[in-house]
């Protein structure tokens, strides 16, 4: 299969591959697996007071096409606020990446990733407040 | 023509089947099926009995393996295990997928070839509990929210499976 010029650039070069410190009450961790691909994704957010995204690292076992879309949302999610990173669509990542149908369910993985992650931090934050 | 894949073989609907039985009837299909046989039959014969062939091959080869039966199974109760918007599996086993993803790495790049066999092993004992767990769920309790679960756990360890082969197979060729 083909896959396009972006694809290849992040699958050759993905940015931000990495863990961050999941005990840190500032990360959240999000982590989901599609069984069509056997696609595992872990996607690791850390905010900072202000509910912006300082880092994000993520680690993709899968297709091309998988690795591609995780690195991408990494690129996007810096700067973001945690509420904008929930907003992110599966399209805008495929419309990117030009992913062909039959690997649009990777990016709706890094989607639900982000989703993950950012339940996880704010589940984190709630624990805090309620300390 | 809408015979289920069991009916086709003389099986009733479940996980555990006679496999000796599957395949002994697929291999009487095929022959009764070769287009030897339709050499001199009319065009409408041997177009039914080409398309009877393809059938019991695609049946065939859904039937013998585990996960694709069970897949399989679902899908005559109108549940499809592998549906792309169903992205969510237990932690615990995301997590396990991480550790033998990056075992499989690790023993990859160490050319260790005896971390690799002890890999495939343990996968292979992880399918068969699954696979154990999958013949209660289906046949005996019709569980198959929680059938459908241990399919997809299994589609993944299949996966694994089929890529530490695909290592183990790269690493001798290079010996």
């Amino acid at each position: 299969m083909a896959y396009s010029d972006k694809v290849l650039d992040h699958y050759e070069n993905p940015r931000n591959v990495g863990t961050l410190d999941k005990n840190d009450p500032n990360v959240g961790t999000g982590m989901v697996g599609a069984p069509a691909c056997g696609d595992v994704m872990k996607l690791m957010i850390k905010v900072n007071d202000a509910g912006i995204i300082e880092d994000a690292k993520f680690k993709t076992y899968g297709c091309g096409s998988a690795i591609a879309s995780s690195s991408l949302v990494t690129e996007w999610l810096k700067g973001k606020t945690i509420d904008e990173a929930y907003a992110i669509k599966n399209s805008a990542i495929a419309e990117e990446l030009a992913l062909p149908p039959v690997k649009i369910h990777c990016s709706v993985l890094a989607e639900d990733a982000i989703k993950a992650a950012v339940a996880d931090i704010k589940a984190k934050q709630l624990a805090k407040e309620a300390a | 023509m809408s015979l289920s894949h069991f009916e086709l073989f003389g099986l009733s609907p479940k996980f555990n089947i006679e496999l000796a039985t599957l395949e002994s009837n697929y291999r009487k299909i095929q022959s009764e099926s070769h287009p030897d046989r339709f050499v001199t039959a009319a065009p409408v014969e041997k177009l039914q009995s080409m398309q009877l062939a393809t059938l019991a091959n695609e049946a065939y080869q859904i039937l013998k393996n585990p996960a694709n039966r069970a897949k399989y199974l679902l899908e005559l109760q109108g549940i499809d295990a592998i549906a792309e918007t169903n992205t969510a599996m237990p932690l615990d086993f995301l997590m396990q997928q991480m550790d033998w993803r990056e075992s499989l790495e690790d023993a990859k790049s160490a050319k260790d070839i005896n971390g690799l066999e002890n890999l495939l092993h343990e996968m292979q004992q992880e399918a068969k509990l699954l696979q154990n767990e999958l013949g209660l769920l289906i046949d005996d309790k019709q569980d198959y929210v929680s059938a459908t679960d241990a399919t997809r756990k299994l589609i993944f360890i299949d996966k694994v499976y089929a890529d530490i082969n695909k290592a183990i197979e790269q690493l001798e060729a290079t010996l």
